[in-house]
């Protein structure tokens, strides 16, 4: 039997799409909760910090009963942009980037904080904009927690299992990522198959975990 | 003129107190806001600023109202004409000393202006370095350029040369005042050190617990408290040895160590640690050149 790589193809996809959205959104988000304080500050960062915590199955099954057509949230979806979340690629997407938002908030957030509050200051006094501030100054200096953000990021949404298979399901060309192929390949008694996703998972986390330290390092003692 | 009326509750370590500033500052001066720490000196400055909101006040520039709580105007720091120079400078490490001051810039990236800048103090040569890979005293001139590149009619500095030398502080307050006329500006130096005082300003405001103790020429302010013609210095001691029948006291003021011999009813009196005050009135110092 030909080996297939098509799930392995649809993992890539996913965490290659998460994690620029998730840049996109983590951005300005972290920027605020490092910089500004404001009422509802300590249950938005809860929120965020929430699928740490949360077992995958949980939040994997409260997505597929907000993501229902039958449901108020799901039926919107579906009759006012055409969209269905459920057992589909782009409902796949978006439980993942709720459930990697806290890999990618927290390091840039933890980055921006780090920063002293003067060189923001010193940029605003020299005429500057907060976005200009955001993108000319303070993004530039925090480079090692931007990669460890989008690392980090990939990596677990790579390794994601639990709110794939809720509320993406096992179907092929669509659904059905790496993690979701080795349980499918076990439970089909295909162990070398099975063998084969686990061991290219196994490297991909391995190496891109030492990028991440490496890279860290290499910040942290400059040569 | 200059016009500056606020007030601002303060936070200090034995409770509240407010800040409460009424002043007003003759253009094309260099003004010293003097103070012990913790007496509002930077707050004052982080107000006129923008970089904080007074409670109430009012602040004018020239006829043009920056602030003024009454009718609800606050003009945001990006606007204001000033330039700030930092306590910890500021620079952004991620850029050469170069793009610092290019960034500053606004529009059209003057390189002639740039390059003009650099050379008034001699950092020509290091244009192209991190600010990580410089001296202090190279970081706050770069600070001090970058804050004039805007062309701000009102430089502001927190206390810049704090964390430098004696040589260093002597050599950058000729480059600071001579920044001041060439740029034509009304600067405002926060600072705790006399010396800074009488070398720079035209005029001090002296600010204690939140209020204008004091304000005027500087032979005026500290001719009384600061001037007579004892010698008097003070310091910490570090040491006391008795040697024969008198006791010998090492004091540490400012950088030098003072030997004073001492008879025992005033040893009775101090202990390692202790502040003291050091004068001699009965004969004249002798004043050499260094």
């Amino acid at each position: 039997m030909a080996f297939d790589y098509q799930p392995l193809i649809l993992s890539l996809e996913l965490a290659f799409i998460t994690t620029a959205l998730l840049l996109i959104i983590g951005i300005p988000l972290s920027a605020v909760l490092a910089m500004r304080k404001f009422r509802g500050k300590a249950v938005l960062e809860t929120l965020i910090s929430l699928p740490l915590v949360l077992p995958p199955s949980v939040l994997g099954f409260y997505l597929l009963i907000a993501f229902s057509p039958g449901n108020a949230f799901g039926g919107f979806l579906q009759s006012f942009f055409n969209l269905r979340l459920v057992f589909s690629f782009p409902g796949l997407v978006v439980g993942s980037m709720i459930y990697s938002l806290p890999f990618m908030v927290h390091p840039l957030q933890a980055g921006l904080q780090s920063l002293p509050p003067s060189l923001k200051e010193a940029s605003y006094t020299l005429g500057k904009t907060r976005l200009q501030t955001l993108f000319g100054v303070l993004l530039p200096n925090i480079k090692p927690a931007l990669i460890t953000g989008i690392v980090l990021s990939f990596a677990h949404t790579i390794g994601e299992f639990g709110v794939v298979l809720m509320i993406g399901g096992n179907i092929q060309g669509k659904t059905r990522v790496a993690s979701i192929a080795v349980y499918d390949q076990v439970e089909s008694l295909h162990y070398h198959q099975a063998h084969v996703y686990s061991l290219i998972l196994l490297l991909l986390s391995f190496f891109i975990l030492l990028l991440v330290y490496g890279i860290n390092k290499r910040y942290l003692n400059p040569v | 003129m200059i016009k500056i009326s606020i007030q601002k509750k303060l936070k200090m370590a034995d409770g509240m107190t407010s800040l409460a500033i009424d002043t007003e500052i003759t253009p094309g001066e260099f003004i010293a806001i003097f103070g012990k720490s913790g007496a509002g000196k930077t707050t004052l400055l982080r107000i006129i600023s923008g970089l904080m909101q007074p409670e109430k006040g009012i602040i004018e520039v020239n006829g043009e109202v920056w602030l003024n709580t009454e009718r609800k105007i606050n003009l945001p720091v990006q606007k204001r004409k000033i330039g700030f120079v930092f306590q910890d400078f500021a620079l952004f490490p991620n850029m050469s000393v170069r793009r610092n001051i290019r960034y500053a810039l606004k529009g059209n990236k003057d390189k002639g202006f740039t390059n003009r800048l650099l050379e008034m103090v001699e950092m020509t040569a290091l244009a192209d370095r991190k600010p990580g890979t410089l001296s202090g005293g190279q970081q706050q001139r770069v600070a001090m350029i970058r804050a004039l590149a805007t062309k701000p009619g009102l430089l502001l500095l927190d206390e810049p040369l704090s964390a430098l030398d004696m040589e260093m502080r002597s050599h950058l307050r000729d480059e600071l005042q001579a920044l001041h006329k060439e740029f034509n500006l009304t600067t405002l130096l926060v600072t705790h050190d006399i010396t800074d005082i009488y070398r720079l300003a035209d005029h001090v405001i002296s600010i204690d617990k939140g209020k204008i103790a004091r304000s005027g020429k500087p032979d005026d302010l500290f001719s009384e408290a600061y001037m007579s013609s004892k010698l008097r210095l003070q310091g910490e001691v570090l040491q006391i040895r008795k040697s024969g029948v008198v006791f010998i006291v090492e004091i540490l003021s400012g950088n030098a160590i003072i030997k004073v011999i001492a008879g025992k009813e005033e040893v009775a009196h101090l202990r390692t640690g202790s502040q003291v005050m050091v004068f001699s009135k009965a004969f004249n110092p002798v004043i050499r050149a260094m």
